[in-house]
């Protein structure tokens, strides 16, 4: 496939993104107006960070006067998360890659942007993971926007019930492939259970959100890989000849 | 807030998510050949996610039976592969219907 092909393909595959992207920022910029932030700002952050736990939490955190180290750091360990896509990706990728283009790639990394190029495997190319970036980042500056102009039209309600939108897209994320892997499902059913236990168990849930996440995750996840180590090895990988376009710079 | 605040806020916050997002891609070259650690990384994000969403969605309306039911709903239409939007969309109208009655 060509660049443009390829481009196009990606785009494609991010239109239902985009559309669940519409919603959860939409209920992002409703939150942002509550915590009466300006649109500019609610605006700059959704440029910028293009992500949905750690915006909500930084502007929770701002509304109660948080210190910058706090904010920081708390907005980091929920982001922690993408360290291991942005790794499981390098890992991935079989084409070169030019530093430069890997640093405008990862810009836009999210958890379903990275799930859908996960399933791409060894045949990401720069164009196909634009084309998958594009419209859900449109669809994020556009939700924010809207949300936060129509702060004042809906009931109460409307806005309480659009808090769930982003956990269902998670939930169509990592559900379908736990049909295919034991590893996943186990990694899936034992990640949510832990993150239970941390946030029900006294003392446990004493620990900060961030942290009791991650430490779920983690712990879920080296159950699932000792128990299930992959053994089906990735399709050929392509030749890095085949990728004139990509050149390891010096 | 005053709009030092706001700007150095803005910048932290993008710089805690960025940072994440690109160092392991721009600079980790190397290729990982053990199955434990392969299987590791793939399984990891579906953990995350999955850490995230429970039991905090439980909490996400302001209603816990309708977000549970609602929840409910997601993962059979997740069971199925229904298309994500069409799954958000269907639970949130659920969650805003159930919310009036609990």
């Amino acid at each position: 496939m060509d660049t443009r092909s390829n481009f196009l393909a990606g785009l494609k595959k991010g239109i239902p993104v985009a559309i669940a992207y519409l919603a959860v920022s939409f209920t992002f910029g409703l939150a942002a107006r509550r915590g009466a932030f300006s649109l500019w700002f609610a605006t700059l952050l959704s440029a910028t960070n293009l992500t949905s736990a750690g915006q909500f939490t930084g502007i929770q955190l701002m509304q109660l006067g948080a210190g910058y180290l706090e904010l920081s750091l708390a907005v980091f360990i929920i982001n922690l998360r993408y360290a291991l896509m942005s790794f499981s990706l390098s890992q991935q990728v079989t084409i070169r890659i030019k530093p430069a283009t890997r640093l405008a790639m990862s810009l836009f990394l999210t958890d379903e942007v990275f799930a859908l190029a996960n399933e791409k495997g060894a045949e990401i190319t720069p164009a196909y993971y634009f084309g998958l970036a594009t419209l859900p980042y449109v669809g994020w500056q556009l939700g924010t926007l809207v949300g936060y102009l129509s702060g004042g039209i809906f009931p109460s309600s409307v806005i309480a019930a659009a808090g769930i939108a982003i956990y269902c897209m998670y939930i169509a994320i990592f559900l379908p492939p736990m049909k295919r892997g034991k590893g996943i499902a186990l990694a899936v059913l034992v990640g949510a259970a832990l993150s239970c236990a941390f946030y029900y168990i006294p003392y446990l849930n004493e620990i900060p959100m961030g942290f009791r996440v991650i430490i779920a995750a983690i712990a879920a996840t080296f159950v699932a890989a000792a128990l299930f180590p992959k053994k089906d090895e990735e399709k050929v990988t392509i030749a890095e000849d085949t990728a004139p376009h990509e050149e390891e710079t010096k | 807030m005053t709009l030092g605040y706001l700007l150095l806020s803005a910048l932290l916050m993008f710089t805690a998510t960025v940072v994440p997002r690109f160092v392991p891609f721009v600079f980790i070259k190397r290729k990982i050949s053990s199955p434990f650690w392969k299987s590791f990384l793939y399984y990891l994000p579906y953990a995350v996610l999955a850490a995230l969403t429970f039991p905090y969605v439980f909490y996400s309306t302001g209603s816990i039976p309708a977000a549970a039911i609602a929840t409910a709903a997601a993962l059979l239409m997740s069971v199925f592969e229904l298309n994500m939007a069409i799954v958000a969309a269907v639970s949130f109208l659920i969650a805003l219907g159930l919310g009036f009655l609990f």
